[in-house]
């Protein structure tokens, strides 16, 4: 490797300063902007290891309301910590703007360069590129609407009591998960707009509610006995927001509680569906960024070592045959993924050829910014999982059906296989797949009110064990019997779950 | 264009809401595990039994998740032996990778979630909201003791403190300092003295007039007061507010032969709980076991649990003992007295207005507090009606009906719940 002297190597001490810190910065700065990376301006925040675990706790948000489950995993990755079970992570970063990028103090100044490298230049790139993220987050609001939510629900606390807060917060964190849109487009945060039509919108909710309700028992029943219309016409997949907008005997303020759990579930959505992209994008940029700056002179050896012993562990793919197995690490995956596509566009093969006709050959920097803005796991794996990168980690796919008595090897990496493997990969990284497929069926609007959801059975996977908890949240929720069917692949349906309600919840 | 901001020193402590919300929650579940652990376990376990963890199934998070079961494909690496087609055995359960497993990765890991509290976490959260009605006022009340303690030394005080060997100290400190200055002139004028002795005679007018110098400033050493009054050095003692600490723990207890082991048994954790409440609030317990059927006995702990007797029941002679030895033994003052009485309300019908008497001028006065629990699912008998007449007038006087093992623990935070006097 050829090294042109600097004219300034940066000192290459273990202790890290705030001048440090500023001096690297600089430099990876420079670096970043020349391969192109644009990003949101950067804050870097020095904390402890107790803030961050306290960032860990509430879902790495800087302000968030107050809930006993932050301080379940508050006081669970503080146990953990103190036995030194776990290293904490090195680095947390908020999708924001200006991007929010967390560096504990305890760190070596090696440390804090490898995170400034992999957040504030790699994840928030990534942040600033994608589609996902530009679709469904809104980074220049969502500190604001944070600080909204906390003081919103802070004084419902004080009117209502903590304890009707908290139920309800309960119920709303069990549907979180099924409380996002997945197609469509969710409308900008705004403080100042949601402090401003938040009034508006609980009236304008409770009088839609109310028209809901108000069925006129002796016209109605005339057409009734002609077709029985269900409600909602069409299905519909997010129940928080059917909760929010129709549950009948919800308060104004309860909806608006709703709302922002499901607002706040929305902004995570995007990160749930890139974490491959994302993480890989992240550690591939810390790396090129810290070898180009290592290969102009800036960085001296003993940094190198200790940096390249991070990475390694950071990229370990440990085989599925060893107790620490934990399926694919994505940091592995993505990583290795995105130094293919580099490699792809600079050296292709002849197989690359085959398999790659458009991007083989191709400016990397390009095409990087390409897959990095218009792809999410599921779609980055199906497009670019190369055959080389499968016999790299000698990917191979386990069938695995309980009506048979052993395993079979589906597929693995050969020939007849890659096909096989990158489908099942993606497929696996597909959010619909990992997650039972549920959706608000219908009401009961002239009977006893009942909601009805729809579980779409996939592949014959039952629902899990907490399904029953999760019923009996959303009972509390709609105010009203609740019941969970199952479609089986044939088509015939069956009553999975019951929640009734008998009376409602005192409030 | 970056900004470096140092966050080490603001907002500490900032999930210390959470966390305090998490153990609101929580302390919901230890009371309910104290709450079983006093009706499903024996005594000895209770005083020694440190450990309680609580799984907390309300505590997990339920979500929408795929169980086990079904069709799933799922994608390893480090394929070392396989090729397609094989068939492999499914690896035992709990192995991790049942294959496909990792949908439900999060949500099964949190149904383990054990929280440990020790001993002493156990009793605080235990008694945390539990005081003795009259405690506030007997702390007002008292008459606060003061214990001396000793605090260094001080420049003055009575003569009677004076320290002798500080003093002296002091003082020949003081001659030293102040003679030092003179001592070393006379040295100096003892050298030339020796010296015009050699060379001039004795009889010379210069060498008396050296001894003459020499004189005058031994005179002046002389005149160094040999103690003075700021060498004074007095013992200093600072008093120190006492709390009274001792408490005396009288329990009482029916053994006739109404009062069945289970019966027993449920008293015995009365008296336990009640204990365990003094051991917190006082540095010294002493506890008195009496157990009467006709007549009453001073027995030891293991005596009063375990012997079996049998006969009929004259309550007031426990009663009356009690009053005998807190006048014996425990009337000087110094001792907060507690009384617990457990029966099953079976009395001798002309003893119940005896017992009454006893209670309401001869022991409810000296007392901090009595507490008195019937252990019948039947109706109150004559003891209990004549009880109900106390209760109006004494305020330390505090009684409650027990039918099951599992009513304890609510008979007890009612007894001892935190009333304002």
């Amino acid at each position: 490797m050829k090294r042109d002297k600097a004219p300034k190597p940066l000192p290459a001490s273990s202790e890290w300063s705030f001048e440090l810190i500023d001096a690297y910065h600089q430099e990876i700065a420079r670096v970043a902007a020349d391969f192109g990376l644009d990003t949101y301006p950067n804050q870097v925040e020095v904390i402890t290891a107790e803030q961050m675990m306290d960032a860990y706790a509430s879902v790495g948000m800087p302000v968030n309301y107050h809930h006993w489950s932050f301080g379940k995993h508050f006081l669970s990755t503080e146990k953990s910590y103190k036995r030194g079970q776990m290293g904490l992570a090195y680095e947390i970063v908020i999708n924001s703007n200006p991007c929010i990028a967390y560096l504990m103090e305890e760190n070596t100044m090696t440390m804090q360069a490898l995170v400034i490298a992999h957040a504030a230049y790699g994840h928030n790139s990534f942040f600033k590129g994608n589609y996902l993220f530009r679709t469904w987050t809104n980074a220049d609001a969502i500190v604001d609407y944070l600080l909204f939510a906390r003081s919103y629900i802070q004084r419902c606390e004080e009117r209502y009591g903590e304890e009707e807060v908290e139920l309800l917060l309960d119920s709303c964190h069990a549907l979180m998960n099924v409380g996002v849109d997945r197609y469509k487009r969710p409308a900008k945060l705004s403080m100042a707009k949601e402090q401003l039509r938040q009034q508006e919108r609980e009236a304008y909710l409770q009088s839609q509610v109310n028209e809901l309700w108000r069925t006129l028992p002796i016209q109605e029943a005339r057409d009734t006995s002609a077709i029985e219309r269900r409600f909602p016409p069409e299905p519909e997949e997010n129940l928080l927001y059917f909760i929010e907008k129709h549950a009948p005997l919800l308060e104004p303020w309860q909806r608006e509680i709703v709302r922002i759990v499901r607002k706040i579930g929305q902004y995570f959505f995007p990160q749930r569906q890139t974490q491959v992209m994302n993480e890989g994008w992240a550690t591939f940029w810390h790396y090129t960024l810290l070898n180009r700056l290592y290969d102009e002179g800036y960085l001296a050896d003993s940094f190198m070592l200790e940096f390249l012993q991070s990475h390694t562990n950071v990229v370990m793919q440990p085989p599925y045959n060893v107790p620490w197995h934990r399926g694919i690490n994505p940091y592995a995956l993505g990583f290795a993924m995105w130094q293919d596509i580099k490699r792809i566009c600079e050296s292709p093969t002849d197989e690359d050829r085959a398999w790659f006709p458009d991007i083989a050959g191709s400016d990397w920097l390009e095409t990087f910014d390409f897959a990095m803005r218009n792809f999410k796991d599921e779609s980055f794996v199906a497009q670019y999982l190369s055959p080389k990168v499968m016999r790299d980690f000698k990917l191979f796919a386990i069938d695995d059906d309980d009506r048979e008595h052993k395993l079979r090897v589906a597929a693995i990496h050969d020939d007849s296989g890659f096909r096989h493997i990158r489908e099942t990969l993606s497929e696996q990284y597909n959010l619909g797949n990992r997650e039972p497929y549920i959706q608000v069926w219908n009401v009961d609007l002239r009977g006893d009110r009942s909601l009805t959801l729809r579980h779409h059975e996939h592949k014959r996977r039952p629902l899990g064990k907490t399904t029953d908890q999760v019923m009996k949240h959303l009972a509390r929720l709609w105010g009203f019997t609740v019941r969970l069917e199952t479609i089986k692949p044939d088509g015939s349906i069956e009553l999975v779950q019951e929640a009734r309600i008998e009376k409602r919840h005192p409030t | 264009m970056v900004r470096i901001i140092d966050r080490r020193f603001d907002s500490k402590k900032k999930s210390a809401v959470n966390r305090q919300r998490f153990m609101r929650r929580f302390k919901h579940q230890i009371r309910r595990a104290v709450s079983d652990a006093i009706s499903g376990r024996s005594i000895r376990d209770i005083d020694s039994g440190e450990n309680i963890s609580i799984p907390s199934k309300d505590l997990s998070e339920p979500t929408f998740q795929n169980g086990e079961g079904g069709v799933w494909e799922t994608v390893f690496s480090g394929n070392d032996r396989f090729s397609s087609g094989d068939r492999i055995n499914r690896p035992p359960p709990g192995g991790g990778q049942g294959g496909g497993s990792q949908a439900s990765d999060e949500g099964e890991g949190e149904d383990d979630f054990v929280f440990q509290v020790n001993r002493e976490e156990f009793l605080d959260l235990f008694f945390e909201d539990l005081e003795l009605p009259n405690l506030v006022r007997t702390q007002l009340a008292q008459l606060v003791e003061f214990k001396s303690h000793r605090a260094g030394f001080t420049n003055d005080g009575t003569p009677a403190n004076i320290n002798i060997v500080r003093s002296m100290r002091g003082a020949l400190g003081r001659r030293l300092a102040l003679g030092a200055p003179h001592w070393a002139e006379i040295r100096e004028l003892q050298k030339e003295l020796e010296e015009k002795r050699e060379a001039l005679g004795d009889d010379h007018d210069e060498v008396r007039a050296l001894e003459e110098k020499i004189g005058r400033l031994r005179a002046r050493i002389d005149a160094i007061p040999f103690i003075d009054s700021y060498d004074l050095r007095y013992n200093n003692r600072v008093k120190v507010p006492q709390p009274t600490t001792s408490a005396v723990m009288f329990c009482l207890m029916d053994v006739s032969g109404s009062m069945d082991e289970e019966k027993k048994s449920t008293a015995k954790r009365f008296f336990m709980l009640l204990y365990l409440f003094l051991l917190r609030t006082y540095e010294r317990i002493e506890v008195v076991f009496i157990r009467h059927h006709t007549i009453a006995k001073e027995v030891d702990e293991d005596d009063f649990f375990h012997s079996r007797e049998s006969g009929g029941t004259v309550v007031s002679s426990a009663l009356v003992m009690m009053r005998d030895i807190i006048r014996d033994r425990y009337g000087n003052g110094a001792w907060n007295i507690y009384g617990a009485q457990a029966s099953d309300g079976d009395n001798w019908e002309n003893d119940s207005p005896q017992c009454r008497q006893v209670l309401d001028s001869e022991v409810l006065p000296y007392c901090q507090y009595f507490a008195y629990i019937e252990i019948t699912p039947g109706e109150p008998q004559n003891l209990w009606r004549e009880y109900e007449i106390l209760q109006a007038d004494h305020k330390n006087f505090a009684m409650q009906r027990i039918e099951t093992m599992g009513d304890i623990y609510p008979v007890f935070r009612e007894l001892f719940k935190k009333s304002l006097v």
